[in-house]
């Protein structure tokens, strides 16, 4: 049996992800670096089942982070802490969310998919901005993380990191089953041909839906275990320039590859800390970086690991 | 009393249609013609605005200010055009999404080196910045009798542009089949450049109406351009006329909203739950609008393609 170069790379990533803790116990600071970076990949590697195999450009997924955030936020409120309350209902809400907007957003194609996205999140933005009761602009502190009785405890940095850890892997090993399942061939079946799928007797419509409720779902997922982790939901987490960065993590790890979305979250929290530590207006180096990259590096992080395989 | 109210939240709503179709107007000749997605609409609004900050503070004149701060927004939309977006047109979606969102970012910062974090205000005229009586002891502030007046005059002059002229004539004839239109011997390069300038000209001209009103801040553009993108998706992406009908709905319907939902549910359930309930709904008010008429034209209300 012999491994691609990929695969390697892969297997060693992820044993580092494992073990790095266990060096890093006493740097706080580092742990929680990696967790943000994991987080993000999970909502990354979502939205790329969109982006990369469904081609649909949705510009509105960092919603779906806000409204796992504000699952635990909302219930901590009134003081329920039991994550077993907590998270069916942030996973419930994702997926009725998800299947409402898509089930508006898929009557319509390119330009205005891209724009009713944007807009149905922005009015879920809008709506934690005007709630005073959960702190309008300001959100609320989740001063107690989720409680799962007594069988793990999340207050533990290192404890909340394997929780995290083994969601990821836990989302990487659904979305390959997914995408190599009848359901993901279907799926990018449309992506390259809708009008033969069509024509093939395939519901093309309702698979798109389905994929985007399984998308907003796993999202909704990482924005439970954001709300748990930062300790605090704003409605900041559903603004659209949030979603803009979910879409460039997908883009600069590599679009429709299983595991370049973890890579480019990773690359691009690395990125915004390095360019931050290197000056305040990080941002004007990291403009014109996205333009460079959307231009120059087609295939993105993944393609650097040799020629694409279908993983 | 109520009436006046009425009546002066219904300026107010006409106030930010017309601004609304300043910003959709470029949009949407964009779109249509060239079809890229351009996020970055929303950074030529900001431009606008802090140029006439600029240029009012140092010729002490607001109309001055707006004179020099157009051409500038102007060559600005054409500078990013020709070093940025050119290279564009040929790429999907997601790329256009993706770059025009990076050249936000790098306007915003930008913007926050050359004018600093806080925000700006532009001074008005003394003749400017009173009232006048619109009807019997109903005064309205000039400023944004001004602003309305503005913006029918400038979606009078785009009607004769685009319809009466040579332009205008090939605006059409590129938003239809802008292949064509280039084989016949039209540089489309060009056409582009020229059109993109006039969008940018035209946001720039919304960010210096509403400069005095709202501070000129960093991010001023972001969230504008989102409604902006609502009024095109409801107007029908490529119609100008289309924006001008959305603009306008979509302002008057945002300015009810905020003002007069909450006595309307008052009438209905109680006065508590009204209050809590009304600024979430006028939020998500236009949103529902779009929602809704997308269920039933997907295409907007105005699709110039399909007639």
């Amino acid at each position: 049996m012999t491994f691609s170069r990929r695969t390697i790379f892969i297997a060693l990533f992820l044993a580092g992800l494992a073990l790095l803790p266990v060096a890093l116990a006493d740097q706080p600071f580092y742990v929680g670096l990696l967790s943000r970076a994991m987080i993000l990949s999970i909502a990354a590697i979502s939205l790329n089942l969109l982006l990369g195999y469904g081609n649909m450009i949705s510009f509105g997924h960092a919603v779906y982070i806000g409204i796992g955030a504000y699952s635990v936020g909302i219930f901590a409120y009134y003081e329920i802490y039991d994550g077993f309350i907590q998270w069916p209902v942030g996973l419930a809400v994702s997926a009725l969310v998800a299947l409402l907007f898509g089930a508006i957003s898929l009557r319509t194609k390119g330009v205005y998919f891209i724009m009713i996205t944007l807009a149905l999140a922005q009015m879920l933005y809008f709506l934690g901005v005007s709630v005073d009761e959960y702190g309008a602009d300001d959100g609320l502190v989740i001063d107690v993380r989720s409680e799962f009785a007594g069988l793990i405890d999340l207050e533990e940095g290192i404890a909340l990191y394997y929780v995290i850890f083994f969601f990821l892997l836990l989302t990487i090993f659904i979305v390959h089953k997914l995408v190599h399942s009848r359901f993901g061939i279907v799926l990018r079946g449309a992506k390259s041909n809708e009008a033969r799928l069509l024509a093939l007797g395939f519901p093309v419509y309702r698979y798109k839906l389905m994929g985007f409720v399984i998308a907003g779902v796993i999202c909704g997922l990482a924005g439970l275990l954001l709300g748990n982790f930062t300790n605090f939901v704003n409605p900041d987490m559903m603004h659209w320039t949030r979603s803009g960065e979910l879409i460039f993590m997908v883009v600069l790890g590599g679009l429709g590859s299983l595991f370049g979305p973890v890579l480019g979250a990773f690359a691009f929290l690395l990125l915004e800390e390095i360019l931050s530590d290197f000056t305040i207006h990080w941002q004007i180096i990291f403009g014109p970086f996205l333009i460079l990259a959307v231009l120059f590096l087609r295939g993105g992080i993944n393609s650097l690991l040799g020629s694409r395989s279908d993983g | 009393m109520t009436w006046a109210l009425l009546l002066e939240q219904t300026l107010n709503g006409f106030q930010l249609g017309v601004l609304l179709f300043l910003l959709a107007a470029g949009l949407t000749l964009v779109f249509g013609i060239m079809d890229l997605v351009n996020l970055a609409h929303g950074s030529l609004y900001m431009a606008g605005a802090f140029f006439c900050a600029t240029f009012t503070d140092w010729t002490d004149s607001f109309i001055l200010g707006v004179l020099l701060a157009l051409p500038a927004t102007l060559l600005l939309g054409i500078v990013v055009e020709m070093i940025a977006l050119r290279t564009l047109y040929a790429r999907d979606h997601l790329d256009q999404v993706l770059a025009t969102f990076g050249i936000i970012l790098f306007f915003n910062e930008l913007a926050r080196i050359v004018w600093g974090p806080e925000g700006l205000v532009i001074p008005l005229p003394g003749w400017l910045d009173g009232n006048i009586e619109i009807m019997a002891d109903v005064f309205y502030p000039t400023f944004r009798i001004l602003i309305i007046a503005v913006g029918l005059l400038v979606a009078l002059g785009l009607y004769v542009l685009v319809a009466k002229t040579r332009i205008g004539m090939l605006i059409r004839a590129g938003a239809s089949d802008r292949d064509m239109v280039g084989v016949l011997g039209v540089n489309v390069k060009m056409l582009f450049t020229l059109i993109f300038g006039l969008g940018a000209a035209l946001a720039g001209l919304a960010g210096m109406m509403a400069g005095p009103i709202i501070e000129v801040n960093i991010g001023m553009g972001e969230e504008i351009l989102i409604l902006a993108f609502v009024v095109i998706v409801i107007g029908g992406i490529g119609s100008i006329r289309g924006a001008f009908v959305a603009a306008l709905i979509v302002g008057l319907i945002d300015t009810m909203g905020r003002s007069f939902l909450d006595l309307l549910l008052k009438t209905l359930i109680s006065g508590n739950a009204a209050e809590t309930a009304a600024p979430a709904l006028s939020a998500m008010l236009v949103y529902i609008l779009m929602a809704t008429v997308l269920f039933f034209r997907p295409q907007g209300l105005f699709a110039p393609r399909s007639g």
